[in-house]
């Protein structure tokens, strides 16, 4: 059985097209490919559709995000659950794009989100939802009654590539999420054309236990290494407490 | 208004909110001021709080030595896990949701109504908004309790006969705490059911755009 293994980030992404759509995984910290959205933001690929949670926020940590995509103007359109900052003081790139009509900015709640992926990696074309009926984001959508509620069609999602980070991954592309990292990337990765992978660690077939697979590798194209890539395992922990780490 | 009354911080406020819990409620913490209520579960409960990121059982907020990058709540802040945790991704975390396993969603908000109404996703005046989770929250659990301040920054009221702003979901808030007391939406006003110490109901109406309907057994909010 032929490796999925490559050797570097870059090489991982070198064949996205402009024009692609591209699913980000991650929900926080814990679960960001941020060693290939470092690769794609090298690569130039432009005109771009991302489908992510967020994809607003740039840092000032050096680590390289979505928006930093968005801030250079190589996105067409996102998806998402935010599409602004939480914080109504902070502005982002993409705020700044979408109210300048320079990018197509759609909003969707978060489960609707979640649910669109994994129907698209399921071959589901639509399902109905009760989130957001009665709302903006329902409007001039296809709306039923089932056993006296009503519910709002979504249709799927689907991508030409997911950028996926996990904990351990075999050479054939078998897949196991530590704690929450796993949230959007079992679902991420089986709803792309290409999946592409960033793990942790990188073991040989048959030493991980089939049972304990999240995401089988058959969903997978290509995975790199990130200690022998020499790429940055996690950004800088007090990033994740927002100013506000408990004493 | 006395001169010394001051509003309920933060921490109170959440505190408040954690002692509505009930011994094996599922409750789910919003982004922002509602992820502390998991710092003030009453020591002869146990909560089990879900997160929509796919933690089912997490604890209280991480300290800095304590943090790992791999547990985070729904606000993206670290926590610790209980030892009945179990973790499963996104579409199922919301699964649980639509189920109707959750028995409140504690949420952040930019308005309360006394209709029962939310908005917390999009300011005025702006394009963009952050729906999160909110909206599948908001119509799949089985209460909504909101935490808010009272008032905007420049003294407006929050808590209106109707909402403003774009809603988030509509008459499905049970429960509202604020930095001058704990409500209950009740049609056309607000049933004040607990005061902030030094605050008379008639200081609590001047900074209410709704009517505000003091409850027979109205007392101060105590933790």
């Amino acid at each position: 059985m032929e490796s999925k293994v490559v050797a570097s980030f870059e090489e991982a992404v070198a064949g996205v097209e402009d024009g692609s759509s591209i699913l980000v995984a991650g929900f926080g910290e814990p679960g960001s490919p941020h060693n290939l959205v470092a690769a794609l933001y090298e690569q130039g690929a432009t005109e771009l559709t991302l489908i992510a949670n967020g994809a607003g926020m740039t840092r000032d940590d050096g680590v390289i995000t979505t928006g930093n995509l968005v801030e250079e103007k190589r996105v067409r359109r996102v998806v998402l659950a935010f599409t602004a900052s939480t914080h109504p003081s902070r502005r982002t790139p993409l705020e700044e794009l979408n109210e300048a009509g320079e990018i197509e900015a759609q909003i969707t709640p978060q489960g609707t989100l979640a649910e669109r992926i994994r129907a698209g990696g399921a071959g589901i074309p639509a399902f109905f939802t009760p989130a957001g009926v009665g709302t903006e984001v329902a409007e001039g959508k296809e709306h039923r009654e089932f056993g006296g509620r009503t519910y709002v069609l979504e249709e799927a999602i689907v991508a030409d590539y997911a950028l996926i980070r996990c904990w351990k991954a075999d050479t054939f592309g078998n897949l196991v999420f530590r704690r929450s990292q796993r949230n959007f990337n079992p679902i991420m990765a089986m709803a792309a054309d290409c999946t592409l992978v960033e793990a942790e660690e990188v073991v040989e077939v048959g030493e991980l236990d089939p049972d304990l697979i999240h995401t089988p590798g058959i969903f997978v194209q290509r995975v790199v290494s990130i200690p022998e890539a020499g790429g940055i395992l996690q950004a800088p922990p007090l990033a994740m407490f927002s100013g506000r780490p408990r004493s | 208004m006395s001169v010394e009354a001051k509003r309920l911080t933060r921490d109170l406020m959440a505190a408040r909110l954690a002692a509505e819990f009930e011994d094996g409620w599922v409750v789910n913490l919003g982004v922002g001021m509602p992820t502390r209520c998991s710092d003030f579960v009453p020591e002869d409960r146990t909560i089990i709080f879900h997160s929509e990121n796919g933690v089912i059982g997490y604890g209280r907020n991480a300290t800095v030595e304590e943090a790992t990058p791999y547990v985070v709540n729904g606000g993206a802040q670290p926590v610790l896990l209980t030892p009945f945790a179990s973790i499963v991704h996104h579409s199922d975390a919301f699964a649980i949701i639509r189920r109707g396993l959750l028995d409140v969603a504690v949420l952040g908000a930019y308005e309360a109504a006394a209709n029962g109404d939310f908005a917390n996703w999009r300011i005025s005046g702006r394009k963009g908004g952050g729906i999160g989770g909110a909206m599948d929250l908001a119509v799949g659990a089985r209460q909504v309790f909101l935490l808010l301040e009272h008032t905007t920054r420049d003294g407006r009221p929050r808590l209106l006969e109707r909402c403003a702003l774009p809603l988030t979901a509509a008459g499905v808030v049970t429960l509202v705490m604020t930095d001058l007391g704990l409500f209950e939406p009740a049609g056309d006003s607000f049933r004040l059911r607990e005061i902030a110490p030094g605050f008379t109901v008639d200081d609590v109406q001047q900074l209410t755009g709704a009517p505000v309907v003091p409850a027979a057994d109205l007392s101060e909010v105590t933790v």
